[in-house]
């Protein structure tokens, strides 16, 4: 072949493709750690413990310790798990509502579509965090009215992409070819349709994901989501607001910036994984 | 001619009109129903800490006062008529109609989040130009860099951060309030609430940068990448010029339509702001509403935010019909 475009000097130089799976992969790796580490983490950690009260963050506590003496570290993964575990049921249930919807609109006819548009509509007309707070006000807070208000909220816009993909393919011809053939409705939708949106779907699971998971501790932040008695970042935010004037600053900063960074592998995944589908579309 | 211009756009206003009629009135059911099937007892929300001082009669008496104890279909009927006659109910914690608590909540939060939606799309604005502009260089890939990590942050974490950097350690700004405490509301004066003001607007521009700023960097590349451009810098524009000639009218408008379309997060993102810093705003009239039972100002304040975003939805799609001289080109014929 051509020596000049071996590139000798660099012996583990990978492509494109490979180095988006590369980082996918550590993004996956990382993310496993931290629910495996909130899964596994000794409770012992967290208990009561007055003598090291309001400790400023050093090797022993990395992110210091609260005023109960209780490691915020530990606390702060705990929270993390319990926060992509949430986040995960609101995602996977929000992408299921789309997909039905979007698969509906599309192929049952006229008037279904203009009824799913109507409701994506009255979906999209109230303030996500205002419909949040009035179905966890329906449920009277907890985990199943947080769960429930983020399923129903965050469908619309993946629903509106998944209607727009299921119309181009519904116009193909290998699904004219298979209507002609006498294929039922449900067959062409399961076995033509659904492949091709696959994708699509997962994109939009994966770029959901980071909302949902904001919008849950925004909302237990707010005091209507979660128990005070779960270790969730949004408790934890909202427990050190009272601390923040005293300077205490390491019980706000540290949760948040681990909520951030999470968030944003999230984020970061799904859009290697947008690269790695759709090479010609992803914007520089 | 002109009168069918006006026609046209009064039909779509029309037709828009409609469309949210019937969202408002679903909106109304279906809020009213969710409320009223709350485990939340609104008299238990409304007698509050005084639980123990009150018999199983004042607590009828409440129920009567309130009418709570009618059947569900009476009470929204009387909710309904309220609604009708504009003032929305009664709010169980202010003890004032809610149209009352909402217009003077609404014009605290409207200064807040004004400045906010301003600065934001200003700034977001000149730096997706500036990306674009730069495409490529490492000033290119900073501002996208901070613009995808703010996507990702929490709003009130954002608040806290501020807080701690400006009120705790630098000490420029009290914490907390909309007014200073121990102050006759008739002695606050205008600085005073421009101080109040200020981290909030400033925390909620920071993060409101990333979606316009993203989204005018992409379409001035494409601007760039056109013919138009290619000839223009062929006869040797560059720079601000090429910029000022090419980019600004072709880029505006979509940043324009995309910040009013951003009303509902920017809603959601003013709720948090002013929990952090207790600004009495409507963000924190819904988390009290929503914690204390509050039903009458609950169900008021999601009317009024779909209004409100809304009227954003309408503005953002009238922008086009009105500022985009081809628009107006395509009608007339």
């Amino acid at each position: 072949m051509i020596p000049s475009l071996k590139n000798p000097d660099k012996r583990f130089s990978l492509n494109p493709k490979q180095l988006t799976l590369f980082k996918i992969l550590i993004s996956i790796v990382f993310l496993a750690i931290v629910i495996l580490g909130g899964v596994f983490l000794d409770e012992g950690k967290i208990v009561t413990n007055l003598s090291e009260r309001n400790s400023a963050p050093s090797l022993d506590h990395l992110f210091g310790t609260d005023w109960l003496g209780r490691d915020m570290y530990t606390r702060t993964v705990m929270g993390l798990s319990l926060s992509i575990g949430v986040g995960l049921i609101g995602a996977i249930g929000s992408a299921l509502i789309a997909l039905f919807l979007g698969m509906v609109a599309a192929t049952m006819g006229k008037m279904a579509d203009r009824i799913i548009s109507w409701i994506i509509d009255l979906f999209l007309s109230v303030p996500h965090l205002v419909t949040l707070i009035l179905i966890a006000f329906t449920f009277g807070g907890g985990f199943k009215g947080i769960v429930v208000g983020l399923t129903l909220t965050h469908w619309p816009s993946l629903a509106r992409v998944i209607r727009a993909e299921v119309m181009q393919v519904r116009s193909a011809e290998f699904v004219q070819v298979s209507q002609k053939m006498g294929k039922s409705k449900w067959w062409i939708a399961l076995h033509h349709i659904l492949p091709h949106i696959a994708p699509q779907l997962l994109i939009g699971f994966m770029l959901l994901f980071p909302h949902v998971i904001l919008h849950e501790a925004a909302v237990t932040f707010l005091g209507l989501g979660l128990s005070p008695h779960e270790p969730a970042i949004g408790i934890i935010l909202s427990e050190s607001m009272k601390y923040l004037s005293s300077g205490m600053w390491w019980l706000a900063f540290f949760p948040g910036l681990c909520l951030l960074i999470v968030v944003r592998t999230f984020d970061q995944i799904g859009e290697n994984i947008r690269v790695l589908m759709n090479p010609t579309k992803t914007h520089d | 001619m002109r009168k069918t211009k006006g026609g046209k756009l009064g039909l779509f206003i029309l037709m828009k009109g409609i469309r949210m009629t019937t969202l408002l009135i679903a909106i109304c059911f279906i809020s009213f129903l969710l409320v009223k099937n709350s485990p939340i007892d609104p008299i238990q929300a409304y007698i509050g800490a005084d639980m123990l001082k009150v018999g199983p009669e004042q607590r009828e008496k409440i129920a009567e006062y309130w009418g709570l104890d009618q059947p569900v279909i009476v009470q929204f009927l009387n909710w309904g008529s309220a609604v009708l006659k504009g003032d929305l109910g009664t709010s169980m914690i202010f003890r004032r109609p809610v149209i009352d608590v909402i217009s003077e909540r609404f014009l605290n939060s409207l200064v807040l989040m004004v400045a906010a939606w301003v600065l934001s799309g200003v700034i977001g604005f000149i730096m997706g130009v500036i990306a674009a502009m730069k495409k490529g260089t490492w000033i290119d890939r900073i501002i996208k860099w901070y613009c995808f990590t703010l996507a990702s942050t929490p709003t009130f974490w954002m608040g806290l951060l501020v807080l701690i950097v400006f009120a705790v350690w630098l000490g420029w700004f009290p914490i907390g309030l909309g007014v200073p405490a121990g102050v006759l509301s008739e002695n606050v004066t205008m600085m005073d609430r421009i101080q109040h003001l200020i981290l909030p607007v400033l925390t909620l521009s920071i993060l409101g940068v990333a979606n316009v700023a993203l989204h005018t960097r992409q379409k001035l590349i494409d601007v760039l990448t056109s013919d138009y451009v290619l000839f223009a810098r062929a006869r040797g524009e560059q720079g601000f010029v090429l910029f000022w000639r090419h980019g600004l009218r072709n880029i505006a408008l979509p940043a324009i339509t995309l910040q009013f379309a951003a009303f509902s997060e920017l809603f959601g993102g003013a709720v948090l702001a002013e929990q952090v810093f207790s600004y009495p705003g409507l963000g924190q009239a819904t988390i009290e509403a929503g914690l204390r039972g509050d039903v009458p100002l609950l169900l008021g304040l999601v009317i009024f935010s779909a209004i409100f975003v809304f009227v954003g939805n309408l503005f953002a799609d009238l922008s086009y019909h009105i500022l985009d001289p081809r628009m107006r080109e395509v009608r007339k014929l």
